[in-house]
């Protein structure tokens, strides 16, 4: 693009994100993987008094999305071979993408389970699940066709992300984790805080699409 | 057609910058004069033409005698009318001299070979003849006559506002076809979905609160205490007023503080407890505080004051509903080059969420004007969506 | 086949602090300067609109601002033993793409080098004898300038960028309040400091009564409207906490696209050439003269555009492939230190010490890239280090950049990562628990360097840029110790629970560390070992300036732009008043 001179504004011209329609059906995952990974949320963050459950927030659809998107694809990254094993320094160094990573993962994670407990990982009770997502952690249960630590971590971070993103991303259902955790959210102007040292300051959270005190009332 | 010698050209030089010519005339990164973009009526389209020197597209084969006519009487060769979107009900008040010059000036241009159709209207508005009638009832022909009474720069200010500035085309209110109200001369107007405001010395709807200062600091640099700049006026300043002299900058500002409605009442504010209001002064602290600044003072030359201004108060909130939904860039001048932009809003928010946050910007910080409504909003998003 | 274009008289590759700034000074000189981005036009309002910036997943999870690795990459080894591999997302550092740079996405601290780093080695050798400096096994440098050369350009760069902070030593007059180990300074910062949050302000409690100086961190984030010599105007830093990896909506990050594109577009004698990535710069075929540059435009077209004066200002990582691509200087050989470019590599060695309180909410969320308080008692030679083991420091300090959570969750060590527990530690340490960072000086040593990779290429087929690095023995001491120095801050400060984290071990690419990646393409007065000159000009191709972060021989306990700066207005100056003067000569 060759430019010369101040570009002209275009009207409506912006580059938001798209938000995503958590009622919509899933859009990677089948069915049956969508009951693993909601119930790997629901055990990786569980509900309590502090806030409802990763799967309550969303984090599944979150995840459904994020694979649909560039981000299960890898098409934004170098992907060129040769794949090596690297030294701890040189990172991910795997041939997978994310959408191959939960598919190969999910299928070996229910296959584990039907060969241990003769049922699908979502229908196990709570406590097992944790057992087995504890060993997928420490890398003590074998998966066929992944690093168990490979898929644990790439399904913690993604939970994570859902949980604790802006909840147009499908995820962070209202969002329940920042006003766990005090959080604002999309704010943009603290001048008139940053000099309150030490108070709490009780922000209604906001999101990218706005929060209700926008609405008219009454 | 005359020689183009040097006083001649300098001086159609000048008074073609005064009359702005290139903001129709010429398109965004087009060769100079050689026909512009699109000018919306509201009768449709109609693009300003070629006015190169151009034999077959532009106007070489004129004589100084059409153009003179046109600027005079807003009719082509032969005698055509021509669409009020050329600016000539304001035009006609050059003096024959000002035209020959200007006339001049255009010989000097490279004639360039582009055919523009000006005429993009639908039928019946594409009938020239139907202007007769428009004529009739829009367009006071005639020379400027001086005002004894006043001073020369008031006169001076005066050609100038109502004849070359064409100020009026925009910041008059307009009849549904089309044609000024000259009753209410500078009372501000909606062109092109922008709010040209009122310019006259009403202290709160209008300049009547800025100095003659402010006014030459807004015309030349396109932006002072109170304003920056957007949209049709970003423009008129970067191609024109950024270039006139200073008399004659100051001339205008003499002429526009001398203006009418110096005594204008402003109306009550809406309630801060108005649930709109209160809705809006949320939006406000999220959205638009940041630039905007809490208080609505705004950030000089970068972030358009809100508070206690002209435009925020005027008659139609067009413009405000406008650059809230679409966005704009403010004018880039050599003075002031930073051109920021106020960011697009539409994808982000309702048509009752944006009616809140201007219906509470009308009416807080000492301003106070007509709230805004959702259906107004739904409107306006139509229309630009629609261009 | 390229297809060739009509000359110009300077292009210049890349869009961000420098080569905007050098762009710019060309421009005004007369001369017709194209400049060239591999990325789009930033603009703040389209790109930045304040509903859609404040974004975590987007800018900081995903990299949204940042060059994508699938266009180019660099691969990297700890060292010559073993065989590189592509970084394939980015974690140790973050390099910008598109107008404005990585400036778009930075933090914004803008230190000055103190006037003894332009001549380390000599300083060191004075102070400490040629023995200890021969010890330390390193392969420090000279800049082959000084303070007196550098000031005035440090101060251009302020000028332009609207820097916010408070002078330590005006004129050679020590000022309350300032850093007082800064190098004398001909102008006041030009925007006054910013406002400080809770935790910069607890921790320069306590170091004044530790006898420490605190001062305010110099900020490229302006503390009020600011209005720079070029005309264009910068509002207010909201402290939206969305700074470091996002642009800001508010105009008040200096940047590039604040600072100096908005005047320099609407010169006739400019124009930006964007998404057209530069392959190769081309050389007559004795190689002493640049003759242009080869591109590929968004169409995947090749085009050469011919120039008398080339800039090559497109990052240090780039910088140095640019050059190996084209032939530039001889590669640097670890083995018989042999060669220039790729030589002297350097990085910048991250500590910091994590403190957990029980009564202190810090409302962590409010904060910016470059706010914070800091103490220069532990950086470089300020203090002695006879008989210590090492040389260089670090930059002790407290800049809370805000707290977005995906990113942001502090907890105990210990505590579990996920279930109920991990909740409850999360939420109870959220609001109440700060960092006090020290970015120390990298020292650069024979075995760090960068050089074209054999086995990985780009898109093209073009090899990427290998990187050879790991800490020397010297910072890794010098880590520990300054770490020491924080822990003791940290404690007076009386939290529940320190957490001290110097660094240790390999470098790892993974994790952010700072994106101050130096060195490669190195200034000095002797060909034999650097580059450029102090010029920035190409020995031996007398009309080739590369400019950055490459040209630094080693790395003070310091963030590098506004050195960066200086140097971008240093070369600019020098093309104006000397170069142009005799054109395609070294300049004397």
């Amino acid at each position: 693009v060759t430019i010369d001179g101040t570009p002209q504004w275009r009207p409506f011209d912006h580059n938001a994100a798209d938000a995503v329609d958590p009622a919509e059906d899933w859009q990677f995952f089948t069915a049956e993987e969508a009951a693993t990974v909601e119930a790997i949320t629901e055990r990786l963050i569980p509900a309590d008094e502090l806030s409802i459950s990763g799967r309550e927030a969303g984090c599944a659809i979150f995840i459904d999305r994020q694979l649909a998107g560039f981000f299960g694809t890898s098409e934004r990254l170098y992907m060129q071979g040769p794949f090596a094993h690297g030294t701890p320094e040189q990172g991910d160094q795997s041939a997978l993408t994310p959408r191959e990573r939960y598919r190969v993962g999910i299928a070996a994670l229910d296959d584990y389970c039907a060969t241990r407990h003769q049922t699908r990982f979502a229908e196990l009770a709570g406590d097992a699940q944790d057992e087995i997502l504890s060993g997928l952690e420490r890398g003590e249960i074998p998966l066929e066709g992944i690093e168990a630590q490979e898929f644990f971590s790439l399904i913690h971070q993604n939970t994570m992300e859902g949980f604790f993103a802006d909840p147009v991303y499908g995820g962070n259902r209202d969002m329940v984790s920042w006003r766990m955790l005090g959080f604002p959210g999309a704010r943009y102007d603290y001048r008139d805080y940053v000099e309150k040292h030490n108070q709490k300051l009780d922000f209604e959270p906001l999101s990218i699409a706005g929060r209700s005190g926008w609405r008219t009332q009454g | 057609q005359g020689a183009t010698e040097y006083d001649q050209v300098e001086k159609g030089r000048y008074l073609a910058t005064l009359g702005d010519c290139a903001a129709c005339h010429t398109a965004p990164g087009g060769k100079p004069f050689a026909g512009g973009v699109a000018i919306n009526t509201p009768f449709g389209k109609l693009v300003a033409p070629n006015i190169t020197p151009d034999v077959d597209t532009g106007i070489g084969k004129w004589t100084f005698d059409d153009f003179q006519r046109v600027m005079s009487e807003g009719r082509g060769p032969g005698g055509y009318h021509l669409y009020g979107a050329m600016p000539y009900t304001a035009y006609t008040k050059v003096s024959e001299e000002d035209n020959r010059a200007i006339w001049t000036y255009l010989q000097t241009l490279d004639p360039v070979d582009h055919l523009v159709v000006a005429n993009q209207l639908p039928f019946p508005f594409n009938q020239r003849f139907t202007l007769w009638g428009w004529n009739l009832i829009n367009f006071d022909k005639g020379e400027f006559k001086p005002n004894p009474e006043k001073s020369a720069e008031w006169n001076r200010g005066a050609y100038l506002v109502e004849g070359l500035g064409h100020c009026g085309t925009c910041h008059t209110p307009k009849n549904l076809i089309g044609g000024d109200k000259s009753s209410q001369f500078l009372e501000g107007s909606v062109i092109d979905d922008w709010y040209a405001p009122n310019i006259t010395a009403d202290p709160h709807k209008g300049i009547g609160a800025w100095s003659e200062q402010d006014l030459v600091d807004y015309l030349s640099t396109g932006k002072n205490r109170f304003d920056i700049a957007s949209g049709p006026m970003a423009e008129e300043v970067e191609h024109s007023s950024q270039y006139w002299n200073e008399d004659d900058l100051r001339a205008v500002a003499i002429y526009l503080k001398d203006g009418r409605n110096a005594d204008a009442q402003a109306p009550t504010p809406l309630a801060a407890e108005d649930p709109r209001m209160v809705a809006g002064a949320e939006i406000y602290a999220d959205r638009c505080a940041g630039c905007h600044t809490p208080n609505g003072a705004g950030v000089e030359g970068l972030f358009p004051r809100l508070a206690d201004t002209a435009l925020v108060n005027g008659d139609s909130a067009a413009s405000l509903m406008r650059v809230v939904l679409a966005g704009s860039r403010a004018g880039a001048t050599d003075a002031a080059p930073t051109a920021p932009s106020m960011p697009a809003f539409a994808w982000n928010l309702s048509d009752e969420e944006i009616s809140n946050v201007l219906t509470f910007v009308r009416n807080t910080w000492g301003n106070a004007a007509a709230p805004v409504s959702p259906s107004d909003v739904a409107e306006m998003r139509e229309t630009l969506e629609s261009h | 086949m390229p297809t060739k274009l009509p000359a110009t008289d300077a292009v210049v590759v890349g869009l961000g602090w420098a080569g905007a700034i050098i762009a710019n000074e060309l421009v005004d000189e007369g001369l017709d300067v194209i400049g060239f981005e591999r990325g789009p036009w930033r603009d703040t309002a389209k790109d930045f609109n304040i509903a859609s910036v404040p974004d975590e997943l987007r800018y900081n999870a995903r990299q949204e601002l940042m060059l994508r690795t699938a266009q180019n990459t660099c691969t990297m080894r700890n060292d010559v033993s073993q065989t590189a591999l592509p970084m394939r997302s980015w974690g140790s550092f973050h390099p910008g793409n598109g107008t404005g740079g990585a400036g778009n996405h930075w933090a914004g601290i803008t230190f000055r080098f103190q006037p003894e780093d332009f001549r380390l080695h000599s300083h060191l050798t004075e102070r400490y004898g040629r023995q200890a400096v021969e010890a330390a096994n390193l392969t420090l440098q000279d800049w082959g300038t000084d303070w007196e050369e550098m000031e005035p350009y440090y101060a251009s760069f302020e000028r332009v960028a609207g820097i916010s902070g408070k002078a330590g030593n005006l004129n050679g007059t020590l000022q309350e309040g300032g850093n007082p180990f800064e190098g004398v300074r001909s102008i006041e910062y030009p925007t006054p400091p910013l406002k400080q949050p809770y935790g910069p302000t607890l921790f320069a409690e306590a170091a004044r009564e530790m006898g420490y100086h605190p001062f305010p961190v110099p900020s490229a984030l302006v503390s009020e409207a600011y209005t720079n010599p070029l005309g264009v105007t910068m509002g207010p830093c909201t402290f939206c906490g969305f700074c470091t990896n996002y642009g800001c909506a508010n105009y008040s990050k200096a940047s590039a696209i604040t600072t100096v594109l908005p005047a320099l577009i609407r010169k006739s004698n400019f124009t930006a050439k964007t998404n057209c990535e530069v392959l190769r710069v081309t050389l007559d075929p004795s190689g002493t003269r640049a003759t242009g540059i080869v591109y590929i435009d968004a169409s995947g077209r090749e085009w050469e555009q011919p120039a008398e004066l080339v800039i090559v200002a497109a990052f240090t990582l780039e910088n140095a492939r640019l050059m190996l691509l084209s032939g530039v200087g001889e590669p640097y050989d670890p083995v018989t230190q042999r060669g220039t470019t790729g030589r002297n590599y350097a990085y910048q060695t991250a500590n910091s010490v994590q403190l957990f309180f029980d009564d202190k909410n810090f409302n962590p969320f409010i904060g910016a890239g470059a706010v914070g308080m800091g103490i220069d008692e532990f950086n470089n030679d300020n203090f002695d280090h006879t008989g210590l083991g090492f040389f260089g420091g670090g930059s002790i300090r407290v800049t809370p950049i805000g707290a977005a959570p995906i990113a942001n969750r502090p907890v105990p060590p210990g505590t579990p990562t996920w279930g109920k527990q991990w909740k409850r530690a999360t939420v109870d340490n959220y609001l109440s628990t700060m960092s006090i960072g020290c970015e120390a000086s990298s020292y650069s040593q024979r075995g760090n360097y960068l050089s074209l990779d054999p086995n990985y290429s780009d898109r093209l087929g073009r090899p990427l840029l290998r990187m050879t690095f790991d800490f020397p023995e010297n910072d890794l001491r010098m880590a520990q110790y300054c770490t020491d120095r924080v822990a003791e801050i940290a404690q007076r400060m009386n939290p529940r629970q320190m957490v001290e984290k110097p660094m240790k071990g390999h470098w790892n690419s993974g994790p952010y560390q700072s994106s101050h990646v130096v060195g490669g393409f190195i200034m000095g007065s002797d060909p034999s070992v650097s580059s450029v000159n102090k010029y920035l000009q190409v020995w031996d191709v007398p009309n080739l300036f590369v400019v950055g972060a490459s040209a630094f021989p080693q790395n003070p306990g310091y963030n590098p732009t506004g050195t960066v700066g200086a140097l971008a207005y240093k070369a600019a100056d020098a093309i104006r008043r000397l170069y142009l003067k005799h054109p395609g000569e070294m300049i004397a």
